[in-house]
């Protein structure tokens, strides 16, 4: 038993680098192969998806196709801004905020949001801001005179301003948590206070002493946004530009194209996002340089800037609008989900319907077994890899997070979606699974693991030992130190990462519409598939539905610790 | 009252309301240095934040901070001019010995090549002379604890806190680094708190020494809202 327990923890590791990389490198390769280029190669092994176009041709349609420059600039210039606007509103706040009060509280007004899936904030920000929508409303017809929804271009609009704007709202609160992670390593109390006695400003000392101890670790999180920003299909579906859309959308109308050959041009838009995702980070990382520059000839010349008051103040109201926007469009979502007759200047519906819930279970209980049957699975499967990795660095001695491993762990994260999992979809359908449940899952848990390890990286490694070392002591076998002391002691940490493991999952889009081609509904598919319809009610209900999955599952992260382990105190130990 | 020099008035900090420590009183002249002595945990780390301005605002403080007349109480840490020197030096690890100092040097010294000037005369008054291409990295204790103290004075601050400055150093390198620092407060009048708990940097010091009394336990009572002795 325990030497069977041994081995499977020293193979964790070997495991977790299988199910983060292996996948990734099949699926970039399965989206080459089927060109036929190493036919010779791979001859009989190429039944899942031979594209019936010829590289050469792929491309020229591809190019041809109307409109592609209008969308490749779209998807650039959302992604490239919404990342730059999101990074700079959480440096600007952490700058201003760091060790005020207002700080502590816009961190955990922040917080919540980042549980709020991606679909059902997008969908819950169109229900706010379009012509007809709840911002419309609230100020109609007293001051904007306006009895009926006025003719603008708000949602949709050609230059991705909306679609920039909802994934700044999605993306500061990722950002920001992982800052707040960072910040304890970074020294940051003394060193503002070291820059402030030399004079300098709030802002300035922090940008001086902290900036650069922290930026460094954040380059992984910014090209986690910037990949994700690239190829989303459900925030754009809501938000961005129809005529064309992003070429992430255009690339999921290929491939789900009944003409198969259009799978073909498909292909070349995922090696071209891959492409884009390179030239975007390659242009990220000279934007940095160019900030290191400007930044040493500010510490050479000793510039103080002590009246920062005026930038303080937009360094602290700018993140608090777009915390307040996110809040007011989950706000808006649920309003619509009970919500009757609604005319439109009315700033609230004239009779509401809670019974839209119970009316339409039949209709929602398959999409939401869906949800939770692969939240629940790929949390455990990737909790229990992530215990297996993390046991064995600890009882190897290992350091904590070796750089390496934490690429290897970001791999998934880094590129856009697209292009690795269509490539996935075709071997999977090569090999023999086909799509389904389980095909899905196994994209999803390219996304989950990465996130539960993560959040439960640090609290394994600041167990004190000494406790494991009082049991040995006792008799007790390793095993039973991990069961008995090490997983109970560990308890509230491991079901927060769960609680994360769930939100992850039930966000996923992507994975689960390409690896179950259709034939696995969960909320976000339905909810992404109603974007395009007009009945707002029927969205909201499965928007909502979409985002009381993670906040109970964070409920319970929170309240279960207190009921299983009743005279101790709920609190994380670490 | 508005004599030079650095002067406490009923300094004191209270959390939850429970006082930290008596309220301390005292005047620091030019070129003293006046030592705060007390149990660690006694608040002198919270003494000192109270001083230059950065208490945490879990606490509320009261009394008044003084520079050479002027009550700083009110203002933000960094319009003090309240140099301060850590435990630790505190060398910016992203810059050069160099750019640590040009870091210090005030805004009002115009120009690279007076900049530059201005840092190569401080690292050669200070026996540095080179140093400043080095990497903070590579210096020995002694040598980053001096340069913390070049970067504080070069600031040009018009008072200076010590927080256990010499605590880290070892014995032979401590004597040398204290002679060094007292040497430049009495050659510049900075008028100086020491905190420390060691009775050998206080005996060093050669000025007044202060002990941080502990709040009388009657007016630390179970329900929190002690009392003003005063």
């Amino acid at each position: 038993m325990s030497r069977s327990q041994g081995v499977a923890v020293r193979a964790a590791p070997f495991a977790t680098a299988a199910v983060l990389t292996l996948p990734v490198a099949v699926g970039t390769i399965g989206i080459v192969l089927p060109f036929g280029w190493l036919d010779g190669l791979i001859a009989g092994g190429r039944g899942g998806g031979d594209w019936g176009m010829p590289a050469g041709a792929a491309w020229a349609a591809f190019r041809d196709a109307p409109g592609i420059g209008a969308s490749l600039q779209v998807s650039l210039t959302s992604a490239l801004a919404s990342t730059l606007i999101a990074l700079l509103l959480v440096l600007g706040l952490t700058a201003a905020g760091q060790g005020t009060r207002l700080f502590g509280l816009l961190a955990q007004a922040i917080s919540p949001l980042l549980a709020v899936p991606h679909a059902a904030m997008a969908a819950g920000l169109a229900f706010l801001l379009a012509p007809s929508g709840w911002l419309f409303r609230l100020f109609s017809p007293w001051a904007t005179g306006l009895t009926r929804p006025p003719d603008l271009l708000i949602l949709h609009d050609p230059g991705g301003l909306a679609l920039t704007a909802g994934l700044v709202v999605k993306e500061v609160p990722f950002l920001f948590l992982m800052t707040l992670a960072a910040l304890p390593q970074t020294d940051a109390a003394r060193r503002c206070l070291l820059g402030r006695s030399l004079g300098y400003g709030r802002m300035a000392a922090w940008c001086a002493g902290v900036a650069p101890a922290l930026l460094p670790q954040l380059r992984l999180p910014v090209l986690a946004v910037l990949a994700y920003g690239l190829s989303t299909v459900d925030m754009a579906v809501f938000l961005g530009p129809t005529t064309p859309p992003p070429l992430a959308v255009r690339c999921l109308h290929w491939l789900t194209d009944p003409d198969l050959s259009q799978r073909a041009i498909a292909a070349i838009a995922a090696l071209v996002l891959l492409a884009a995702t390179a030239a975007c980070a390659a242009l990220l990382w000279l934007l940095a340089r160019l900030a290191q520059l400007g930044w040493r000839w500010w510490i050479w010349r000793g510039l103080r800037l002590q009246a920062d008051a005026a930038p303080r103040a937009v360094a602290l109201g700018l993140p608090a609008l777009f915390t307040a926007l996110g809040m007011s469009a989950i706000l808006a979502l649920l309003v619509w989900s009970v919500a009757g007759p609604w005319r439109f200047p009315d700033a609230l519906p004239q009779a509401w319907q809670a019974s839209r819930f119970a009316s339409h279970l039949p209709q929602l209980a398959g999409p939401l077994g869906n949800t939770l049957l692969l939240a629940l699975g790929t949390s455990a499967i990737a909790l229990l890899l992530t215990v297996g990795c993390l046991e064995n660095e600890v009882r190897r001695g290992l350091g904590h997070r070796p750089g390496r491993a934490l690429w290897l762990l970001y791999l998934p994260l880094i590129l856009p979606q697209m292009s690795f999992l269509f490539g996935l979809q075709v071997v999977a359908a090569a090999l023999g699974p086909g799509p389904g449940l389980f095909a899905v899952g196994w994209a999803q848990l390219l996304f989950v693991l990465p996130y539960i390890y993560l959040s439960l990286a640090d609290p394994w490694h600041a167990w004190d030992r000494r406790y494991g070392l009082v049991a040995v002591g006792l008799g007790a076998g390793r095993l039973r130190v991990l069961l008995r002391v090490k997983l109970p002691m560990l308890l509230a940490p491991l079901l927060t990462a769960a609680a994360i493991g769930v939100a992850v999952s039930t966000a996923l889009y992507l994975p689960t519409a390409l690896l179950g081609a259709g034939r696995v509904a969960t909320l976000t598919t339905e909810a992404v598939t109603l974007a395009a319809s007009q009945d707002r009610r029927l969205l909201a209900v499965y928007a909502v539905l979409q985002t009381v999955v993670p906040f109970l599952a964070f409920l319970l992260a929170r309240l279960l610790p207190a009921a299983l382990q009743p005279g101790r105190r709920a609190a994380a130990p670490a | 009252m508005t004599g030079p020099g650095l002067q406490l008035d009923g300094l004191a900090a209270r959390l939850q309301g429970r006082r930290l420590f008596a309220p301390l009183s005292l005047t620091v002249l030019p070129g003293q240095v006046t030592t705060v002595m007390g149990p660690s945990g006694g608040g002198k780390s919270t003494l000192l934040a109270l001083v230059c301005g950065a208490l945490d605002p879990a606490f509320q403080g009261q009394g008044r901070v003084l520079v050479d007349g002027i009550d700083v109480t009110g203002i933000p840490t960094e319009r003090r001019r309240i140099g301060i020197l850590f435990q630790e030096p505190l060398l910016f690890p992203h810059l050069s010995v160099a750019g640590n100092l040009a870091f210090g040097l005030p805004a009002g010294v115009k120009g690279r090549r007076a900049r530059a000037a201005r840092v190569n005369d401080a690292l050669r008054a200070a026996d540095l002379d080179g140093f400043g291409a080095r990497h903070p990295a590579t210096l020995s204790g002694g040598q980053r604890a001096r340069i913390a103290v070049l970067r504080t004075l070069l600031s040009e601050p018009l008072a200076l806190l010590l927080d256990e400055p010499f605590s880290g150093l070892d014995a032979g390198t401590r004597t040398r680094f204290r002679e060094t620092v007292f040497d430049a407060v009495r050659r510049r009048g900075l008028p100086t708190l020491l905190v420390t708990h060691d009775a050998g940097d206080a005996e060093a010091a050669g000025g007044p020494v202060v002990q941080l009394l502990p709040e009388p336990a009657a007016e630390a009572g179970p329900n929190g809202n002690g009392k003003s002795p005063l």
